[in-house]
């Protein structure tokens, strides 16, 4: 085989105290399309990144035919011939598609703009790969997919001949994603080279020539696409580390929350289609699936800041129509923010603020806040929940990501609620604050709380669930025991490979 | 040498910054002071003795700084909801021709003690019924309200000036675009006799007082608080971000026009459209300049005041114009939001 065009030599880089990418080699050969298959944290973004300029890496060269790149240098990539485009597009909305492309390829001084040549060579380009556009347009009148092809068409205007894409379908609809990887391929025909970045099985399997599959930073795989198969790409993304803790069998209570048939739409779009679940009390049921697939309309549904469209809410068997925050708490359900520091606390208030801005009606009389009781009840729960680094009154952006995330537990759980809804609750924390936050919600389960834990992390759910649902595209799939759970089921389930007529314990 | 964000805020630094800045607009507006040919430690104390050196001339910055109170509240409130209500100018205006017009014959037969109350309710009403064109744009179709409440001022003194020069006008002002006086009783109490002190000053310090308590200690300020620093956070803790920008909006817009109802009512009698030197504008700065603390906008807007009644001394006696003070005032709103900076960065090397 000839020499490939790009090499990726022992690249390692390490944030913190996390190993983002552990030593990793590999090589993209002329008119090939390389998959980067994972899961959300496996590696893949920051391994680009580092080819593209952005990060630089500890150790580790990058070889463009033969020749180093220098680190840290997104200009020296672009010159040597390397394309990125990136997930959320880099592009601007108020400019034309001919304005976007030419964006930074002229002298900052120069007089006068090569319009003329600038908009034949776009239009060639765009002739040779079938990628059709306008080049007056503007770029914010275009869709997602004709954003896409601008920013992929500005990737080729700098002569790119190794393109990577970064997860190109997420934001695309079936029949754009369809397209593009038509174009994908009549791109590598020509004699491009492409590496994209997915970790949708589907389409990984449809149109790579060659899949690498990372996880936890590294390199575990590497298998040509004829000669895998979904299942087996499954089992390697996931892998298997963690096994399940002994726990004592819980004694699962009465329907504390069911779902029926609930369909949630934002903008027009339906993120939610026709979900059903019973959630009983004493028990974690875990909604798992790779995010973007629904769970953030999950989050916000029971956090009382969305409504359904349709189906219906059962709390104890009573219907709850769409309750609103208030109503939400004050029917005993506590909630764990996904995005903790933007909806979870307010940096610039007290921690106490924080501890009773959501239960408000508690600690006031008459319109007047009794900040004493709120002081107070911070205290507390500083205390029960080891809450370290600020005092009740301290302002809450002091608390490191853990000890915001205790807070946040706190204030929720040390009423003991009769369901908690936790959204992603260990995201981005160490490992002792997961320790910690999962101890919580053990605990919680142990005093009758029902829990609902919507989470992505496969290791979070087989550590904590009783029961595990996989959301994909908005859909829920029916249950399976979390004894039955295996990585390998449960990388299908994630990967959508379950339809409602089987039930997914028989999928495989 | 890079910026670092600070871990906590001390209290002097929260004190010690505006002072800074207000040391370091001096100090750059001495420099122009020194290019107009004068000294500027001169000016500067020709402009206190101007403004403080006699009962009459402290009087006068007191009554100055009334409506710079009311106007600094009005942008301090709504800003610290991050509802940007550069509209106080207007809404200044409005409530001041409302009372012309409900002062004048109207409710004339009302004695004192229930017309002066009455009628500064009319002027805060007035205030909130202009504010509630750029709030329901903003809630309804997300208008930026900073463009449309700022535009809002032109059509509002625009609109006064259509009254005062028609149904409202003065027949005995000689034809000038005037409107008619209120009536004598209708006229606030002075303070100090023989002066132009009136108890809109105490008022307004007492406003100050109780915006600093509703801040402070009340549902709704901490509710306000919290949209403005976070509206996902609100919304998630189930503030309902709508109402409560309306209610902010409400005491914004009420306090603006109780601005320009205690202007008519305490000094002036009548409308014109030379009423306000741009209070509503200069409330801006007093509010930033008071980091829209309510009691630091009473200090704030005593300075501002300051500067401008102690300019016209000075620029008497020293041949300085008086747009020193202009010039000052803008430039301590400069260095304040340096200031602001710093109380949030430390530098680092």
């Amino acid at each position: 085989m000839s020499e490939p065009v790009l090499k990726i030599e022992g690249v390692s880089k390490r944030f913190g105290s996390a190993l983002a990418n552990d030593d990793i080699s590999l090589a993209l050969f002329k008119g090939e399309i390389v998959a980067l298959l994972g899961e959300n944290g496996a590696g893949k973004t920051t391994l680009m990144s580092i080819l593209f300029g952005h990060y630089v890496p500890d150790a580790g060269r990058i070889l463009v035919d033969g020749i180093e790149l220098p680190h840290g240098k997104p200009r020296a990539a672009i010159r040597a011939g390397v394309g990125m485009v990136h997930q959320h597009f880099s592009l601007a909305p108020n400019l034309t598609v001919l304005e976007n492309v030419m964006a930074g390829t002229e002298r900052l001084w120069s007089m006068r703009s090569r319009t003329g040549a600038a908009r034949k060579k776009l239009l060639a380009i765009a002739e040779r790969f079938g990628l059709k556009v306008d080049p007056d347009a503007r770029l914010g009148d275009l869709s997602v997919g004709e954003q896409q092809r601008v920013e992929i068409l500005k990737a080729l205007y700098n002569d790119a001949r190794i393109l990577i894409l970064d997860e190109p379908t997420a934001v695309l609809t079936q029949i754009e994603a369809g397209r593009l990887f038509a174009t994908v391929k009549e791109m590598a025909a020509q004699g491009l080279s492409l590496i994209f970045i997915s970790h949708k099985l589907d389409e990984v399997m449809a149109a790579a020539d060659r899949i690498v599959v990372l996880r936890g930073g590294k390199v575990v795989a590497e298998r040509l696409a004829f000669e895998t198969n979904k299942a087996e790409l499954a089992e390697l993304i996931v892998g298997c580390r963690v096994t399940r803790p002994m726990r004592e069998g819980g004694a699962p209570g009465e329907i504390a929350l069911e779902a029926r048939e609930v369909t949630v739409k934002v903008g027009g779009v339906e993120r939610l289609k026709q979900i059903n679940f019973r959630l009983r009390a004493g028990e974690i049921l875990a909604v798992i699936g790779v995010s973007g697939n629904g769970q953030a309309a999950l989050g916000q549904l029971f956090s009382g800041t969305l409504a359904h469209a349709s189906g219906e809410l059962l709390l104890f068997g009573e219907p709850m129509g769409s309750p609103n925050v208030a109503e939400i708490i004050a029917a005993g359900l506590g909630r764990i923010p996904e995005d903790r520091s933007r909806d979870g606390a307010i940096g610039e208030m007290a921690i106490w603020e924080n501890a009773v801005l959501e239960r408000l009606s508690s600690y006031s009389k008459r319109g007047l806040v009794d900040r004493k009781a709120g002081i107070a009840f911070a205290q507390k729960i500083i205390e029960a929940f080891d809450v370290r680094g600020g005092a009740p009154t301290s302002r809450a952006r002091l608390l490191s990501g853990g000890n915001m995330q205790k807070l946040v537990l706190g204030r929720n759980l040390y009423e003991r609620p009769r369901i908690l809804i936790a959204a992603q609750p260990a995201r981005g924390l160490d490992e002792g604050a997961v320790a910690a936050v999962h101890g919580r919600i053990l605990q919680a389960r142990r005093q009758g709380t029902a829990v609902l834990l919507i989470s992505e992390d496969l290791d979070e759910v087989i550590a904590l669930a009783d029961r595990v649902q996989a959301i994909v595209g908005g859909r829920l799939s029916a249950p399976i025991d979390a004894v039955d759970a295996n990585a390998r089921l449960l990388g299908l389930m994630m990967a959508g490979e379950w339809n409602s007529e089987r039930r997914p314990g028989h999928a495989v | 040498m890079r910026f670092e964000r600070r871990e906590d805020r001390p209290l002097y630094l929260m004190i010690l910054m505006p002072l800074l800045a207000v040391v370091a607009a001096l100090a750059i507006a001495g420099i122009l002071i020194a290019i107009a040919g004068a000294s500027a430690f001169e000016a500067y104390w020709r402009i206190l003795v101007g403004a403080f050196g006699s009962r009459l001339s402290s009087t006068e910055t007191l009554t100055r700084a009334t409506p710079l109170i009311l106007t600094g509240l009005a942008a301090a409130v709504a800003f610290r909801a991050r509802l940007w209500n550069i509209g106080a100018e207007g809404q200044f205006y409005f409530g001041a021709i409302a009372v012309a017009a409900f002062g004048s014959k109207m409710l004339a037969d009302l004695p004192a003690p229930a017309l002066i109350p009455l009628l500064l309710i009319i002027g805060a009403v007035a205030g909130m019924a202009l504010i509630v064109i750029p709030l329901w744009l903003r809630l309804r179709f997300s208008v930026d309200e900073v463009v449309t409440s700022l535009i809002l001022n032109f059509v509002a003194v625009l609109f006064v000036s259509m009254l005062i020069d028609g149904v409202l006008k003065d027949p005995n002002a000689f034809g000038w675009p005037q409107s008619q006086a209120v009536v004598d009783h209708a006229m606030l109490p002075k303070l100090i006799a023989r002066t132009r002190l009136h108890i809109g000053f105490p008022i307004a310090i007492a406003l100050a007082a109780i915006i600093s308590f509703i801040h402070s200690r009340t549902v709704f300020g901490m509710q306000s608080r919290a949209a403005g620093l976070s509206p996902s956070g609100a919304v998630f803790a189930g503030v309902q971000l709508g109402p409560t920008l309306v209610k902010v909006a409400c005491l914004s817009g009420g306090l603006a026009g109780l601005a320009g109802a205690i202007e008519v009512l305490g000094v002036k009698g009548y409308v014109t459209t030379d009423l306000s030197p741009g209070f509503g504008y200069d409330g801006i700065v007093v509010a930033m300049l008071a980091n829209l603390n309510p009691l630091g906008v009473v200090l704030a807007a005593i300075f501002t005041a300051m500067m401008f009644v102690g300019a016209d001394g000075m620029s008497r006696s020293l041949g300085i114009p008086s747009y020193i003070a202009n010039v000052t005032v803008a430039l301590s709103l400069l260095t304040m939001l340096v200031a602001l900076f710093f109380t949030q960065y430390r530098l680092r090397r």
